[in-house]
């Protein structure tokens, strides 16, 4: 594999297909049937493309993979691309999500097609480069102009209330991001360069690492989002058309976390130590807070995007943890929260296709005409629970072992969310599938077609391969994460024994 | 001739170029009347073109005339941006000037006098050639602002800045001769060299903010600003376009010269009026245009903000960055020109419009324009991979290294709430529902509409030169 810049393909492919898009004129059914068409067939490629990288992926290997390096901008900004462990299963996630994504907005929008896929294929892109980045402003600009597609995805094909939603999603994210861009160039004049494998080897002053690690914490505890930054989220899910709510929660979501992995943890190790407290009150709360707000929420998107906020909970406390099980545990949780709330969101695009409203009480009772629906909709709410079997429980039960080791009072006030949210994710299942089919406007539902069946089906397979043998995950992410692990606390041991002296 | 001159004039080539350009350029219009208009501003830009070729070719280091006049690598980097302002905006008029009969000669001679003036002030090396230079600019502004006689809010935009405009130039005068009474001296190497060990006088600090008070009006910084949205507004929009794009390149230059080189051994002095400056330009500069409905008012109050960026850049006081100031005024420039092409083309049947809401619906009635000041608003707002954000990374890269943290935090702060504005233009065009589209646009404008969104989002793959240039440019004052 040496020699192909696999990485710059795989970003750079679905901007290709976004070209040709551009070159097909907009106008009557056949031509927008090409646009889907090129758009899925581009994202198909691209994924089949990304499995190479985890095919030639050697997972002894704990440093950076198919590394690439151009000199770019001036001041030793350089154009460096390479994945390890911790990275790598994002990309593919991404890749993975992203012909759901095309396929679920195969009928539900009808208007301005062109731009629809111009702007999920250039959000793809994006997204690919963040996790692939090595150069911390080529993350940067990867992490931020994200936001540009995002905005425009919302606000022209959202629901109602969809500006005030892309507004406020744009300047949260904006307003954390600006601050860790400060830090950014803070860290360059500190270390001479903005080379990541570089700065993950330079030891930052103690007090530096202070701000530095709280400048990166407001951005990525937007991104996440942490309670109490949390607010834009559920606004930015309900407003944003279906694909746009599967691409923020299984993918933009995760960017947050994988920053917490990639910077706070390994370059700012004794802020790490210093504030993970915070951060575990922060999460113990958002497990508890947010799953008593989903109990309370009368539109299904919302619900699920409290839950989402819940689930995200898990990861940080995992994060900072600070050892192998709750780091993997984190990754995991990432990876399979990527598909459940994805197949989540996807379910709710299914009927929201069909009846054009959100609200719980609008359904019920669809056990009766949708046996399938019911079926999947069942098995993907099992595991946003964490049944065991389901790779939902995998994630939650890793990071909960390690916060234990860490923090039992923090584990056991989290341990009380699973329960929780057994009861907001059963409760909606039950008002939405089970029961009487009363409604008039329910009986003439269909079942799932055959384009749904595409979409959901496979999440299904792998929600439960994952749950069930999990092995191919830890393998990949193993050899990383135990780099990354000892690195931080040689860090940490070597502060203390130098305040001890 | 002696040799010393020979060698001023071949330095000055450029200027003479211009200057005997706009007499022979107002002869002709004088002669042959209006029928000579596009001929004229044809030559004109011919002119501009030609002094920046010969720059660009002959162009060396150097000074003259005694030590008033000198030629650097800064000095041509903001020589070319400021030719670049006046040919573009030159060449954007003429189609307005036949659609709204504003077709007066005058106006290419005038901004011929006007960017000689600007010219002149970037190589200023003495007080008094900056004074020259920045009067000679001045005079020909005034009249340009007022040039729509008929129009009562042209003419009022045209006093306005007239009133203001000469205040302003009393003060730097009096800023001047202050300076002048305390080191006796004019040349900016001199007061450099008597400022240096001496002791520093309270007399020469009030010389010293006078100076900075007077300059900062030319480039619309708070607290001197008032006369920006009123000009901008009132002005027929070519001229609105000149005045957001070449006179704030050779102001910046100035003050950039003015605090390098004569200041340079008092930067703690400046450095503290520059950073409140900033401050206050950017915070003005974000919440005022929020309320804003008048489009070419919104950019006034967009450029108060940008000069507010630009100055962070300064503030540092540092090689890096005065590159991150040459940087910023580059993409402001073009990201200037391009807005204004866009406004140029907001035309309906019956005439140019200039509210915000007559863009509502724009991406399904004009796709390509939407997409392109889509792109530049977005540039403006400072998001990456556009344009707008390298600047903004250059000059904040610089203070930070200054430890100037406040600054810096306040700075980025106020362009999340700048952002709220463009994404506002954004919104308009793409969420809400078409009020019916615009004429198309005429070649010119979407030239330069087009190269400038081209250079907007296609700066990622050509920073690193540009980056060089600025860093060579920056050089001079290291």
């Amino acid at each position: 594999m040496s020699g192909v810049p696999i990485l710059s393909l795989v970003t750079f492919l679905p901007l290709v297909g976004a070209l040709l898009i551009l070159l097909i004129r907009d106008d009557g059914d056949a031509a927008r049937r090409n646009i889907r068409n090129v758009a899925l067939l581009t994202t198909v490629f691209t994924f089949a493309v990304s499995l190479l990288i985890w095919i030639y992926f050697d997972n002894a290997e704990a440093g950076f993979q198919f590394v690439e390096k151009a000199a770019w901008l001036d001041s030793g900004i350089s154009y460096h691309m390479g994945v390890d462990g911790i990275s790598m299963l994002f990309v593919i996630l991404t890749t993975f999500l992203m012909p759901l994504c095309i396929l679920a907005s195969w009928e539900s929008v009808e208007k301005r097609v062109k731009e629809y896929m111009i702007a999920f294929l250039i959000l793809e892109t994006l997204m690919i480069g963040v996790f692939c980045a090595l150069d911390i402003v080529l993350f940067y600009v990867f992490f931020e102009a994200g936001l540009i597609p995002m905005f425009i995805i919302i606000g022209v094909w959202g629901g109602k209330r969809r500006v005030y939603a892309s507004f406020k999603f744009f300047l949260f994210t904006l307003l954390g991001s600006v601050l860790m861009l400060l830090a950014v160039m803070a860290m360059f004049w500190q270390a001479g360069t903005t080379d990541i494998p570089t700065l993950l080897a330079y030891d930052f002053p103690a007090n530096m690492q202070t701000w530095l690690w709280l400048a990166f914490f407001a951005s990525f505890a937007v991104k996440m989002p942490m309670w109490p930054v949390h607010t834009w989220l559920p606004d930015a899910h309900v407003e944003a058309p279906t694909a746009g709510s599967v691409i923020l929660a299984g993918i933009l979501l995760k960017m947050g976390g994988y920053g917490f992995l990639r910077f706070s943890l390994p370059m700012f190790p004794l802020a790490s130590e210093f504030f993970a407290p915070l951060v575990f009150a922060m999460s113990a709360i958002a497990i508890v807070y947010t799953s008593l707000v989903a109990l309370m929420q009368e539109d299904i998107k919302k619900l699920i995007a409290y839950s989402s906020v819940a689930h995200m909970g898990y990861v940080t406390m995992g994060i900072f943890a600070m050892n192998e099980a709750g780091v993997q545990g984190a990754i995991f949780q990432m990876l399979s929260h990527g598909l459940v709330s994805g197949a989540l969101f996807l379910c709710v695009g299914v009927v929201y296709d069909r009846m054009h409203t959100r609200e719980i009480a609008a359904y019920g009772g669809l056990v009766n005409n949708m046996p399938k629906y019911a079926v999947a909709f069942l098995i993907f709410t099992m595991a946003n629970v964490g049944l065991p079997g389901t790779s939902g429980f995998v994630g939650e039960f890793l990071t909960l072992f390690g916060v234990f080791q860490v923090n039992t009072w923090v584990a056991l006030i989290a341990a009380t969310g699973v329960i929780l949210s057994a009861a907001y994710a059963l409760w909606l299942y039950r008002r939405v599938v089970f029961g009487a089919l009363t409604k008039e406007s329910l009986k003439g539902l269909f079942d799932l077609s055959g384009r749904e069946k595409v979409v959901l089906y496979p999440l299904i397979i792998l929600v439960i391969f994952y749950g069930v043998y999990p092995a191919p995950v830890f393998d990949a992410t193993t050899a990383s994460v135990k780099a990354l692990i000892n690195n931080v606390t040689v860090s940490i041991d070597a502060a203390q024994t130098a305040a001890a002296n | 001739m002696t040799p010393e001159l020979l060698s001023s004039l071949s330095l000055s080539a450029p200027e003479l170029i211009i200057a005997l350009g706009a007499l022979a350029l107002l002869m002709i219009g004088v002669f042959s009347g209006e029928r000579a208009n596009s001929t004229v501003t044809g030559l004109a830009v011919a002119l501009l073109v030609a002094a920046g070729a010969w720059m660009l070719v002959f162009g060396h280091d150097g000074s003259g005339y005694g030590t008033a006049f000198v030629s650097d690598a800064f000095a041509r980097f903001m020589k070319f941006l400021t030719l670049l302002g006046a040919a573009v905006t030159l060449i954007m008029s003429v189609g307005f000037a036949k659609a709204e009969k504003f077709d007066k000669f005058e106006f290419p001679v005038l901004v011929l006098l006007a960017t000689l003036g600007m010219l002149l002030m970037i190589s200023a090396n003495d007080m008094l050639a900056l004074y020259l230079g920045l009067e000679l600019q001045s005079l020909a502004l005034y009249v340009i602002a007022a040039i729509n006689r008929d129009n009562v809010r042209s003419t009022e935009a045209g006093l306005k800045y007239f009133v203001l405009g000469a205040l302003s130039s009393g003060m730097l005068l009096y800023g001047i001769s202050l300076v002048y009474g305390y080191t006796g001296h004019t040349s900016f190497e001199a007061i450099a060299a008597a400022l240096t060990g001496g002791e520093r006088q309270l007399g020469l600090v009030f010389g010293l903010v006078f100076v900075l008070a007077g300059l900062c009006f030319k480039i619309s910084a708070v607290p001197f600003h008032m006369w920006t949205p009123d000009v901008y507004e009132g002005a027929p929009t070519p001229v609105t376009a000149f005045f957001a794009a070449a006179p704030k390149m050779a102001a910046m230059a100035l003050i950039v010269r003015v605090t390098m080189g004569a200041f340079e051994p008092i930067g703690t002095d400046w450095q503290q009026i520059i950073v409140f400056v900033s401050i206050a330009s950017m915070a003005l500069g974000a919440f005022a245009a929020i309320g804003q409905k008048n489009i070419k008012r919104l950019m006034a109050y967009s450029s108060i903000g940008h000069m507010g960026y630009a100055l962070v850049g300064l503030a540092a006081n540092s090689e890096a960055g005065v590159r991150g100031v040459v940087i910023y005024m580059l993409i402001y420039l073009v990201m200037t020109l391009g807005t204004f092409a866009f406004i140029l083309a907001m035309r309906r049947k019956d005439g140019n419009v200039e509210q915000i809401s007559d863009l509502a619906g724009l991406s399904s009635t004009n796709p390509v324009m939407a997409t392109i000041l889509t792109i530049l608003m977005f540039s403006l707002a400072g998001i990456p991979p556009l344009a707008g954000f390298w600047g903004k990374w250059y000059v904040f890269l610089a203070a930070i290294n200054a430890n100037l943290y406040a600054l810096a935090v306040i700075g980025v702060l106020a362009s999340v709430v700048g952002a709220f504005y463009y994404l506002r233009i954004i919104k308009i065009m793409w969420f809400d529902e078409p009020v019916g589209g615009f004429q198309p646009m005429a070649g010119e404008l979407r030239l330069v509409l087009g190269l400038s969104g081209a250079f907007v989002l296609f700066y990622v793959l050509i920073g690193g030169p540009i980056g060089q240039m600025a860093e060579a440019a920056a050089k001079t004052f290291f």
